[in-house]
């Protein structure tokens, strides 16, 4: 059978000299779910652009169906079947998903008037043919991310598209909404569509695909069926190296207790209340993790904890101290580092220097600030600060006077935690540390997480991997509907018995 | 960072400006050209080109010239200043014109008052409150917006007004100076700016110049200024990172007030002399438009200034010698500002990159107004 999609030798040299694609062979057949798996910025999104007519390529074919064709623009793609599945949605919020589905192709009745009933029906007739458990007249802002992206996939297969593409598409999904999806795609491919799949974790490829292309520098460096290869064996074609999937700590060595949270209670923005009466301890030198699906109020747990966000009642103290009446910055002052979920919304100011942002935490204190009030910036104290933490924790950028905005995800992420992991560091916050991050940096930033429990850190992890949460940690603590159900020693932490925690709030 | 590249960055930055200028004086000449044709005079093509060499030759033609131009130029650096500072913030400082009569009228009251006193006190006293009073006016808007989300642009344009018709009520029954047929406030005295050199250029355009790179090292070598623009650029990351955006806006805001208040000091006492009831305050909305056109940076707020004072300095001249109206360098100003904001039209026609990062002063506008992001981070955990 003919490739639905083949492209040949396709080559992209940026002005910039960059290399994005050096002759990339890739094809999918109907029916076929075919994983694209590489580093952040090894050329994935580079080659769906040039499928999707958003970048020419300097050299190589495109064929669909057997036939040669040339891609002007994303219009032009569709036409043909394409159909693209971003990782930000491209969605009206306030719109319903029959309107965003019917967007530019809207079906009108007499006097050009949209037909809204005819509309609705036939996009509720194609979410259950998908299997969708979606309303036509839902606006896209009352909905989960996860039923947001099947109204992209809606969209895509409204318009006619054969061969979707869809880029990093659990990147912003729960565990939950990560399977449901897998099984969407599994019931496209069926109906015989061509799926791409883009991704850079190797247990979603290994999982979902019927073949896996690795892509490394813009090259095509392997491609594997996922039976006969190994998560290791993937993670090395698309590093480079040898990486160590399982992070290698010693003991815990638990001392006295840093963050010790009472009957704490948090509302969230809405004012119900999502943390619902918690007590934890946080010891020095240990991992606690938090598990949970995504919304059982860890956010707020987190929030109360470094103080964006008041207590409705409890109380905590580090290091013996109440500070559940303390700002932010009494926070920090005592020792309280964090690292957000949002590292682009609310670690970094994207517009500022690398310099700048490595000081946000710490600007106004010795050596950063001096003078009376402390009051002057010490640009070359600053400086001299930024070229030892870009050496010590190897964040890629050309310079430290660079804006913040130029570096890949995972160098953005390497900058907050250069900035967080200070030396005097007592009790480390992190939330999501590695979302979106390919496996160097994930194992960069674990290794400093163990370090940084060995010298004698607290440390409280929240994690929509659950994984992760189950590998770094030496206590897990199960969250449920803002409470938690169930703590326990890492060793006896069960996959199986953690997960079921989460699903039900209850171990039987 | 390459020198090629940095000045192609440079040159991204002043391009839009610099072409809306050059696209405003030609639709204005447009105008002029086909205004021409409903004069006695008949259809002149040539009319804008004797215009605007008047014009110039009024804004720079002679020394007297160019002090008219540095003299309307001062207010505008200090009112351009006072936006551009609040645009850092992130806020949009529409109440210039209300900081502007403010300082105006403390300083006027003040002089008055230390009219006989030993001069440098005087004039001393009499700026101080003028700048006062502008922070007053500043901090208002500031408060309010940080203590309930009141959004600063409406505050501000509220305040205008309230600031206006309070100083009207408080000359005419407060301060009013006996033995005149009108209400205003007595002589200022010791308390007039000296001036420096040539017919007019007085003392104020000196302190606009050093408030000049004052506020530019505030904004670049203080933890101050750090937390300013932090919060102007990213104020979710400001809170995150333990800043308190509701500090910065009200102190943001007074300062801008301060600065307004001192371009109504020094407007007061260098050349209106006394303060009556419905006096200009134009220097408010045109301030606004020298922090646009000036890119929010300090140089170009000068620039801008400059600019912008020539046009009213030799528009008398235009007016004299080609009978071409003043009115034109309304129309001019509102073009330059209606392509600045268009900036888009205007990178499209020439081609221009935007330059890299940093926000613009159109996002500034437009963002500041109901953004949740904002929202949220302006309010403090309760």
């Amino acid at each position: 059978m003919a490739a639905a999609l083949a492209m040949r030798g396709v080559t992209k040299r940026y002005a910039t000299g960059t290399l994005a694609n050096e002759a990339v062979d890739f094809d999918v057949r109907p029916g076929e779910i075919h994983a694209l798996l590489g580093e952040n910025g090894a050329g994935k999104s580079t080659l769906m652009n040039i499928l999707y007519g958003l970048v020419a390529p300097d050299s190589g074919e495109i064929a669909i169906d057997g036939l040669p064709v040339t891609i002007a623009d994303p219009a032009d793609a569709i036409a043909r079947g394409i159909g693209m599945v971003h990782q930000h949605f491209m969605l009206v919020p306030v719109l319903t998903v029959a309107e965003n589905v019917m967007l530019g192709r809207e079906i009108v009745g007499p006097a050009q008037i949209v037909d809204r009933t005819e509309g609705g029906r036939r996009v509720r007739a194609l979410a259950e043919r998908l299997g969708f458990d979606l309303r036509p007249d839902a606006r896209i802002e009352q909905l989960s991310v996860g039923q947001q992206q099947r109204v992209e996939i809606l969209k895509a297969v409204y318009r006619g598209a054969r061969i979707l593409v869809l880029d990093e598409p659990t990147a912003v999904l729960t565990p939950q909404e990560t399977s449901e999806i897998f099984a969407v795609l599994r019931r496209l491919a069926g109906e015989g569509a061509a799926i791409v799949f883009i991704s850079h974790k190797l247990d979603e490829v290994q999982a979902v695909a019927d073949r896996i292309t690795v892509i490394r520098r813009g090259r095509v460096v392997g491609e594997r069926r996922p039976g006969q290869t190994t998560t290791s064996e993937l993670a090395e074609l698309m590093v480079g190296r040898t990486v160590s999937l399982r992070v290698d700590r010693g003991r815990s060595r638990a001392g006295d207790a840093r963050l010790e949270i009472r009957a704490l209670r948090v509302a969230d923005g809405r004012g119900h209340e999502a943390v619902r009466s918690v007590d934890l301890v946080v010891r020095s030198g240990e991992i606690l993790g938090i598990a949970g699906v995504a919304g059982n109020g860890q956010e707020q747990l987190v929030e109360a904890i470094v103080g964006l966000r008041r207590a409705t009642s409890g109380t905590m103290r580090i290091d013996g101290r109440d500070v559940t009446k303390g700002s932010i910055r009494q926070r920090r002052d005592r020792g309280l580092a964090y690292v957000p979920a949002d590292r682009q919304r609310a670690g970094l100011v994207l517009s500022f220097p690398v310099y700048d942002n490595l000081v946000l935490t710490r600007y106004d204190h010795a050596p950063f600030a001096r003078g009376f009030g402390r009051i002057l910036r010490d640009r070359s104290a600053i400086q001299a600060s930024a070229r030892r933490l870009i050496e010590r924790f190897d964040v890629r950028t050309s310079s430290a006077a660079v804006d913040a905005g130029t570096l890949s995800g995972g160098n953005q992420q390497k900058l907050i935690v250069a900035r967080e992991f200070r030396a005097d560091l007592r009790l480390l916050v992190l939330d999501q540390p590695t979302r979106g991050l390919d496996v160097g940096s994930i194992e960069f930033i674990h290794r400093q997480v163990v370090a940084q429990r060995d010298e004698g850190a607290a440390i409280l992890l929240v994690s929509a991997e659950l994984d992760e949460v189950l590998q770094l940690s030496d206590r897990v603590a199960v969250m449920y509907r803002g409470r938690i159900v169930g703590t326990f020693a890492a060793a006896d932490a069960g996959r199986d018995r953690v997960g079921r925690l989460m699903a039900t709030g209850s171990a039987t | 960072m390459t020198l090629a590249r940095r000045t192609l960055d440079g040159w991204r930055l002043v391009a839009v400006p610099a072409l809306s200028i050059l696209l405003a004086l030609a639709l204005a000449a447009a105008v002029i050209v086909v205004s021409s044709a409903f004069t006695p005079g008949g259809l002149d093509v040539l009319l804008p080109v004797r215009a605007y060499s008047s014009l110039a030759a009024g804004a720079f033609g002679s020394p007297t010239a160019i002090g008219n131009t540095l003299v309307g130029a001062a207010p505008l650096v200090l009112g351009g200043l006072s936006v551009a500072l609040a645009f850092k913030a992130g806020l949009f400082n529409i109440g210039v014109a209300g900081q502007f009569l403010a300082g105006a009228f403390a300083a006027a009251v003040m002089g008055a008052w230390a009219a006989a006193a030993f001069a440098p006190l005087a004039v001393a006293a009499a700026l101080i409150a003028g700048a006062v009073a502008g922070g007053v006016i500043g901090f208002i808007p500031g408060f309010l917006k940080a203590r309930t989300g009141a959004h600063e642009v409406v505050t501000t344009i509220m305040l205008n007004n309230a600031a206006a018709l309070l100083l009207t009520w408080a000359v005419t029954d407060l301060v009013r100076a006996p033995g005149f047929s009108f209400p205003r406030t007595g002589d200022i005295g010791n308390a007039a700016l000296p001036v420096l050199a040539g017919r007019n250029l007085h003392l104020g355009i000196l302190l606009a110049l050093i408030a000049v790179p004052a506020v530019a090292w505030m904004l670049d070598r203080t933890t101050i200024g750090f937390e300013i623009r932090s919060v102007g650029a990213n104020p979710v990351a400001a809170r995150y990172s333990g800043m308190r955006p509701v500090l910065v806006t009200a102190l943001t805001m007074t300062l801008a007030g301060v600065l307004g208040g001192m371009a109504g000091a020094i407007q007061m006492l260098g050349v209106i002399g006394f303060y009556a009831p419905g006096i200009t305050a134009s220097v408010g909305f045109d301030s606004i438009a020298v922090a646009l056109v000036g890119r929010s940076d300090p140089v170009g707020v000068v620039l801008a200034a400059v600019l912008f004072g020539a046009f009213r300095a030799g528009a008398p001249l235009m007016q004299i010698e080609t009978s071409v109206p003043v009115e034109v360098i309304d129309i001019i100003q509102a073009l330059v500002i209606l392509f600045l904001a268009a900036d888009v039209l205007v990178r499209r026609v020439f081609r221009i990159r935007r330059a890299r990062g940093g926000l613009g002063e159109p996002e500034t506008v437009t963002r500041s107004w109901s953004s949740p992001e904002v929202a949220t981070a302006a309010a403090e955990p309760r």
